[in-house]
C-alpha cells in the first residue's frame, strides 16, 4: 500500500469544490473530500440520488471536478458495474477511452437509503460478481434529501418523520441492519468503517480501499444537523462521540484464506484496551434532538439501559472478532 | 457493391445473439427471461470460447442490466442487453434514464406479454409501455428482420444527429425461437459497417467535449435537473426524434448497399387500388401478406401495410402507404385498459385524422398472451372491414379476434 501523509493529501486539489447547497455543516461533503484526497490517479465517481447528488449538481453547474455520474436512486452499484465492465473490456481489447490509462478507479458514493434498502440488491449482486470498485456509504441513518424518513439504517429509538416519536411509539421500534456484516459475508476483500473526526484514518482506509481489487466498503457514519437535530458547529464533535460511545467504532476488515480477518483501528482500539475511557452513549444521545424523548418530558431509564446493553453487547463482539 | 453473404439457419434469438457477437459490443449486461433467454446463453457461449472480446456482467435483475449498461456507455462502450415482458417492465425507469442522457445503448426485445396472470408468450405489452421513453423502436418480421436491425441498431443509435437508444423487437417464439434461413454478412463487413463509436459533443466546463465519462475532460452525466432547463432538455429530446427519421434514412440506405436488403420505415403491399387493407407490426404481417393474396385471388382487392419502425413514428411513410384506401383496420398485439382504443389504432388514427379523405379506421386486437392469429381469423378482419365499406360506417370501433365467447 502506497502512504499516505497529511501534508501530501493538504496540497492535492479538492475532486469536490465549492458552490454545493448542502446544508451547513453536512458531513457528506467532507467524507466526500477526504475520501477523494486518497484517489491515485484518474477516478470516476457515481452517485446515488440523495442529498448529496441533487446538491453538488444542480445543472448548469456542478461541484464535481472528476467525471461524474448520477443515474437512479437504487442502481449506483450496478451503474458501477457497468463502468468498472467498460475499463476492463477496453484494456482487453487496447481500444477505446479509457484504455490509455493504466488505471481507472470507480467510486460509488450512496446514501443510508440507497444502501440498506432500495439499493441492497445492486450492491449484493456487484459485490458477489467481485467488481473492482470501492463503494462508499455516507450513513447518515436516514432518507434526509426527501425530509428525513426512516430507513433500515436508522438506529432503534431515533425520532424520524415516519418513526416519530409519539405519545405511544418512542421513535423506531426496530434496529439498524448489521450492514457492515451484510457485506463482510460476501467476502468481500476490504470493509471499513471511516469517521470524518479521524482525517487521517479515512483517507489510508480510502487509499486502501482504492488499491485493493475486487469490491471494497467504505462505511462512514455522516452526522446531519437537520436529520439528528444538533447545531451546525457539532457534526465532527458528534461524530465522535459516535466512535467514543462505541456506537459507531472504527475497524477494517479484510479477508484472508477465505476467512475474515478484523482489526480494530486506533481510535477503537485505544478504548479495547483502556475500557475506563468508554464514553456512555449519553454523551452522544444527549446532543441530537432525534433522541429528545429519551431524556423528556422524563428520562426514560429503562430504555437508555436497554439501549447502553445492546451498545455494550456488539462492541464486546466485534472486540472478540478483532481479537482483543 | 454488396458484401459477400452465407445462408444460415438461425432462430430469431440466435440472429439476434449471432449479429452482436458480430459487432463485439464492450459491455453486455443481461438477466434472462424467456423467450430472451437464448440470447444471453448464446452470447455467454462467445464469451467462454473467447470469440468476443466483450465484458459479460451476469446481472442479478434486469434493472441492473440497463443501469450497468447506461454506466458502461457514458464511460464510453457500446452495451447491448436483451430482454422481455417483465424484464422490460423492471427495467422502466431507467428506460426513461437511459433515453434522457442520450445514451446509444442497443436492447433486443423478444416480446412477450405482460403479467399477470403470468404467461410467456407473445404480444406486445411490454414494448407498447416503452413507446413514450424514448428509444427508437423497430420492429421485425422475421429472423432476417433481427438480423439486420441488429447490426444496423447501432448505427442508428450511434449517428451524429440522433444518439439516442435502440430496442429491436421480435415476437417471442414466433421468431424468437423459429428457425429461419438468414443472410449473413462476414465479421470483418459488419466491423467495417459499425466502425467505431461516435460520441456526442458537449460543452464541459472548459469548451466543447465529448459526452461521455473520461478522467481528461471531466464532465458531470445525470444532474438534477429543475423547472428552468427539464422541459428545454425534454424537447431538445422529442425534436431530436423526430429528427432521426432523416437520419435513419441514411443508415437504411448504407446498409442496403452492403446488405442489397432495401429497408424502409414501412412497406405496403398491394395498396396501390386496395379498397380494404390492414396495418400493424410483427410476425403476424406474414400471415397477412398470404391473406392478401388469397383475397386477392379471390377477387377481393385487399392490401396490407407493415410497419418496421414505430419510434419514431414514419407519420409521412405511413400517410403515402396508406394512400387512398377507404376502409383501414389496425391489427395488433397489445392493449390500453381504459383508453378509447390501443395503441398503435390511436396513433394511426392521429396521423390520419387531419387528411382530407380519410379512411374509416376500426381496432382488432388479436393475439393477446400468444393466443394464435390464424389466417381464418385474419379472413374474418378482412370480412369486417368488407362490411364497413358496404355499410359506410364504423359500428364497432375495437374489437377482439378470435376470443371465445
Ligand atoms: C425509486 C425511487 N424511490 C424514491 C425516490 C425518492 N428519494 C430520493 S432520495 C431519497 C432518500 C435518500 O436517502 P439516503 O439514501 O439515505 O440519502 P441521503 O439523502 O440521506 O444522503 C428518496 C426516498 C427516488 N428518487 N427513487
Ligand atoms: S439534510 Fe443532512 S445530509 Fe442532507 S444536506 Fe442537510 S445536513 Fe447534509
Ligand atoms: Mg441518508
Amino acid at each position: 500500500m502506497s502512504e499516505i501523509t497529511l501534508k501530501e493529501m493538504s496540497r492535492k486539489p479538492d475532486a469536490l469544490i465549492c458552490g454545493g447547497r448542502l446544508c451547513a455543516g453536512c458531513d457528506e461533503t467532507i467524507v466526500v473530500r477526504q475520501v477523494m484526497k486518497a484517489t491515485r490517479g484518474p477516478t470516476i465517481v457515481t452517485s446515488a440520488t440523495g442529498c448529496l447528488e441533487v446538491s453538488t449538481s444542480i445543472f448548469p453547474y456542478t461541484s464535481w471536478e472528476v467525471p461524474w455520474m448520477h443515474c437512479a436512486f437504487e442502481n449506483v452499484a450496478a451503474l458501477a458495474s457497468g463502468i468498472e465492465a467498460t475499463i476492463k473490456a477496453m484494456h482487453k481489447k487496447k481500444e477505446g477511452p479509457l484504455a490509455k490509462y493504466p488505471t481507472v478507479d470507480v467510486i460509488s458514493f450512496a446514501g443510508d437509503g440507497g444502501t440498506y434498502d432500495i439499493g441492497l440488491q445492486a450492491l449484493s449482486g456487484a459485490i458477489e460478481r467481485g467488481h473492482d470498485f470501492t463503494y462508499v456509504l455516507i450513513d447518515n441513518e436516514a432518507y434526509m434529501n426527501t425530509g428525513i424518513q426512516r430507513s433500515g439504517g436508522t438506529p432503534f429509538g431515533a425520532s424520524t418523520t415516519t418513526s416519530p416519536a409519539g405519545k405511544v411509539i418512542l421513535g423506531k421500534t426496530e434496529t439498524k441492519k448489521p450492514i457492515d456484516e451484510i457485506i463482510i459475508a460476501h467476502g468481500t476483500p476490504y470493509v471499513a468503517t471511516i469517521n470524518t473526526a479521524w482525517p487521517l484514518d479515512v483517507m489510508k482506509k480510502a487509499r486502501k480501499a482504492i488499491e485493493v481489487d475486487g469490491p471494497t466498503f467504505l462505511h462512514s457514519l455522516a452526522p446531519c444537523s437537520r436529520g439528528w437535530r444538533f447545531p451546525p458547529e457539532k457534526t465532527v464533535e458528534i461524530g465522535r462521540l459516535a466512535t467514543q460511545t462505541c456506537v459507531f467504532p472504527l475497524f477494517e476488515c479484510r479477508q484472508e484464506k477465505g476467512k475474515p480477518v478484523y482489526e480494530l483501528s486506533a481510535p477503537s482500539l485505544a478504548i479495547a484496551k483502556r475500557p475506563e475511557n468508554k464514553k456512555p452513549i449519553e454523551a452522544y444521545l444527549e446532543q441530537q434532538g432525534r433522541y429528545r424523548h429519551f431524556f423528556r418530558p422524563a428520562r426514560k431509564e429503562a430504555l437508555l439501559k436497554e439501549l447502553q446493553e445492546s451498545i455494550d453487547t456488539r462492541w464486546q463482539i466485534l472486540c472478540e472478532k478483532a481479537g482483543v | 457493391m454488396v458484401a459477400k453473404q452465407k445462408i444460415v439457419g438461425l432462430n430469431g434469438d440466435e440472429a439476434s445473439a449471432y449479429a452482436t457477437k458480430q459487432v463485439d459490443p464492450d459491455v453486455v449486461a443481461a438477466y434472462p427471461i424467456t423467450p430472451q433467454t437464448i440470447i444471453v446463453e448464446r452470447f455467454s457461449e462467445y464469451v467462454a470460447d473467447g470469440l468476443v472480446g466483450s465484458e459479460f456482467v451476469a446481472v442479478e435483475s434486469e434493472h441492473s442490466a440497463l443501469s450497468a449498461c447506461v454506466g458502461a456507455s457514458a464511460a464510453g462502450a457500446r452495451a447491448f442487453t436483451a430482454t422481455a415482458a417483465n424484464g422490460l417492465a423492471l427495467m422502466w425507469e431507467i428506460l426513461y434514464i437511459a433515453a434522457g442522457l442520450r445514451q446509444p445503448i442497443v436492447m433486443a426485445v423478444a416480446n412477450r406479454c405482460l403479467g399477470g396472470p403470468i404467461n410467456i408468450h407473445n404480444d406486445h405489452s411490454d414494448a407498447m409501455g416503452a413507446r413514450d421513453s424514448g428509444w427508437i423502436q423497430l420492429f421485425c418480421e422475421n429472423s432476417q428482420e433481427v438480423y439486420d436491425a441488429s447490426v444496423e441498431a447501432w448505427r442508428i443509435a450511434e449517428h451524429a444527429d440522433i444518439q439516442m437508444p435502440v430496442m429491436v423487437n421480435f415476437d417471442g417464439f414466433t421468431i424468437s425461437h423459429t428457425m429461419e434461413n438468414v443472410y449473413i454478412l462476414e465479421d470483418a463487413d459488419v466491423k467495417k459497417f459499425v466502425g467505431k463509436r461516435i460520441y456526442m459533443k458537449t460543452e464541459g466546463p472548459k469548451g466543447e467535449v465529448e459526452f461521455k465519462l473520461d478522467p481528461d475532460t471531466p464532465i458531470s452525466i445525470g444532474p438534477l435537473d429543475l423547472q428552468d432547463f427539464y422541459f428545454e432538455h425534454k424537447v431538445q429530446q422529442m425534436e431530436a426524434m423526430k429528427g432521426s427519421l432523416k437520419a435513419i434514412k441514411a443508415v437504411d440506405k448504407e446498409f442496403e448497399k452492403i446488405t442489397g436488403r432495401k429497408l424502409e420505415y414501412v412497406y405496403p403491399y398491394k395498396m396501390d387500388d386496395a379498397e380494404v387493407a390492414v396495418v400493424g407490426l410483427g410476425s403476424a404481417m406474414g400471415t397477412v401478406r398470404e391473406v392478401v393474396d388469397e383475397l386477392r385471388a379471390e377477387g377481393v382487392k385487399a392490401g396490407m401495410v407493415k410497419m418496421r419502425l414505430f419510434r419514431p413514428f414514419p407519420v409521412e411513410d405511413l400517410k403515402n402507404a396508406i394512400g387512398n384506401v377507404p376502409v383501414l383496420g389496425v391489427m395488433e398485439k397489445a392493449y390500453s385498459i381504459g383508453g378509447p382504443g390501443a395503441p398503435l389504432y390511436e396513433e394511426v388514427k392521429t396521423v390520419l385524422y387531419d387528411l382530407p379523405k380519410r379512411p374509416f379506421v376500426a381496432d382488432y386486437i388479436n393475439g393477446l398472451g400468444g393466443k394464435d392469429t390464424s389466417p381464418e381469423m385474419i379472413r374474418d378482419v378482412f370480412k369486417s372491414l368488407q362490411r364497413i365499406k358496404e355499410r359506410g360506417a364504423v359500428l364497432e370501433p375495437v374489437s377482439y379476434v378470435g376470443v371465445r365467447e
